[in-house]
Parts: structure tokens; C-alpha cells; sequence
């Protein structure tokens, strides 16, 4: 099994972070917003936080304008 | 439908408060949708001044221009119905601090102009008021594709989103667009206070 990001399957890599992900994924925006496992992961925890196997992942990235 | 179930919806609204952080081409229109549909309260937060390049999308008139927005839109909910029970700050969201007009509100619409702002609110709310369902716009700058605009819902978080779309930097912001995802947020908004249909 590996990870799900927004309904998509990817491998699982032990002892990445989310920001390893993202660089992975090459989600190129810089605003976004990241929850794991319905659980909302700040900015500041991207580099610290692991993702665990079997994770659900959404990102979602905000645009200017309003 | 039934005048009993009509009742129950129209006082359930009547009895709701949602918050907008923003009255710009998001915040105006989806104040004004939930005023028709009924809502009786508002807390609308913004620190801007109509200007005349905001009458393209915004729910204002040009004899405002120079007022404070939540001041004309407060002026222009209530000729809608003078009933609305309408809570107004013009302040510009403090980081650390964004969160204080909302705690009582029942839903949260973010109405924010700039991304970085939007995620800070966004941010500030998730983690200060995490009962608090809050509905984010991104995407909403350009025009046609209405089609790729779409609900994501992570948790208490709901995002009407145009995956696809360009920033407001770089592409037009135009009223059908604008006030399609407007209108999407409020439309959000009443499926949480009456509950999915």
C-alpha cells in the first residue's frame, strides 16, 4: 500500500516529510493547504512532520483574488 | 413543498449568523444571496473603501464610492430587508487575531482578496475554532470554464475551487466568474445550516 494524495495513488517513501512530498509531487504553488489523515498540518510543521503509510492527503492550493 | 417545511427552513435561517471576512466581489455578493435567501444575521469584517474599478464585480453603486465597504454594504443589505441584523467591523485582520469577530457566527466565508491572507485566516481558523466549518474561495479570477469549479471538502474546510485558474495578478476579475463562486459559497453556506437535501 502507499499513500493517497488528492484521490491519487503514490508509493510510500519511509521517513518522508510533507515537504519532501510536496518537492516529490512537484506541487509547484507556494500557498497551500495540507491535511493528512483529515488532520490539518500548519506551514511551519511541513519539514518535521512524517507521513505515514497509508496516509489520505489532500492539498489544496488558494489563488489571489476575492 | 409543505408550508411546515418552509417554516422550519425560513427560521432556521432567520436565526443564523455567518460570518464574511471580506466584502470584496466575493463577500458582497454572498452577502446579499443570503440576506434574499434569508439569513437574518451577518458579522462582515473589511477594512476597504469602495472604489469605482470595484463596481465591475462588487455589490456596490457609484454614489458609494468612497465609503467604507461594510458601511454600503450594510446600507444596501438593509434595503433588501430592514430586519437584518447586521454586525460590521472595518478593521483589516490582525495575524494572531483573525479569528475574534467569528467565534459566535454558525459558518465562516472566507472572502479574502490576497493568497497569503486567505491562508493565514484559513490557517488561524482551523487551528483557534476547529468546531467552525468554514467556506474558502480559490480560483476565482477569469472568465468561461464555469464547469471546472467544484466543492473540495477536507474536514471542516469547504473550497470552492478552480484548480485551473490563474491569479488575480495575472488574469481579469469579472462579476459572472466572481459571483458564480460567490454565489457558490453562499449556496455552501445554506447546505450547512439546513443540512444536505
Amino acid at each position: 500500500m502507499g499513500i493517497t494524495v488528492n484521490d491519487k495513488e503514490y508509493e510510500f517513501v519511509k521517513n518522508e516529510t510533507v515537504s519532501d512530498l510536496l518537492q516529490r509531487l512537484q506541487f509547484r504553488f507556494p500557498l497551500i493547504i495540507v491535511r493528512i489523515n483529515g488532520e490539518f498540518i500548519p506551514r511551519k510543521s511541513y519539514a518535521e512532520t512524517v507521513v505515514p503509510k497509508n496516509a489520505t492527503i489532500s492539498v489544496i492550493h488558494m489563488i489571489s483574488g476575492g | 413543498m409543505n408550508i411546515e417545511e418552509q417554516h422550519r427552513l425560513s427560521t432556521r435561517l432567520k436565526n443564523a449568523c455567518v460570518g464574511i471576512a471580506g466584502v470584496g466581489g466575493l463577500g458582497s455578493n454572498a452577502a446579499i444571496s443570503l440576506i434574499r435567501a434569508g439569513v437574518g444575521s451577518l458579522v462582515l469584517v473589511d477594512h476597504d473603501t469602495v472604489e469605482e474599478s470595484n463596481l465591475n464585480r462588487q455589490y456596490y453603486f457609484t454614489d458609494q464610492i468612497g465609503i467604507k465597504k461594510v458601511v454600503a454594504l450594510k446600507e444596501n443589505i438593509l434595503r433588501i430587508n430592514p430586519l437584518a441584523s447586521l454586525d460590521i467591523h472595518c478593521e483589516k485582520l490582525k495575524p494572531g487575531a483573525m479569528t475574534s469577530y467569528f467565534k459566535d457566527v454558525d459558518v465562516i466565508i472566507e472572502a479574502l482578496d490576497n493568497a497569503i491572507v486567505k491562508i493565514q485566516f484559513i490557517e488561524e481558523v482551523l487551528e483557534m475554532l476547529p468546531e467552525k466549518i468554514i467556506i474558502a474561495a480559490s480560483g476565482v479570477a477569469g472568465y468561461g470554464h464555469s464547469d471546472r469549479i467544484c466543492t473540495r471538502r477536507v474536514g471542516n474546510l469547504f473550497v470552492c475551487y478552480d484548480e485551473n485558474a490563474r491569479s488575480s495578478d495575472e488574469d481579469v476579475l469579472m462579476a459572472p466568474k466572481v459571483c458564480l463562486m460567490a454565489n457558490w459559497q453562499a449556496n455552501l453556506a445554506l447546505e450547512v445550516l439546513l443540512g444536505e437535501k
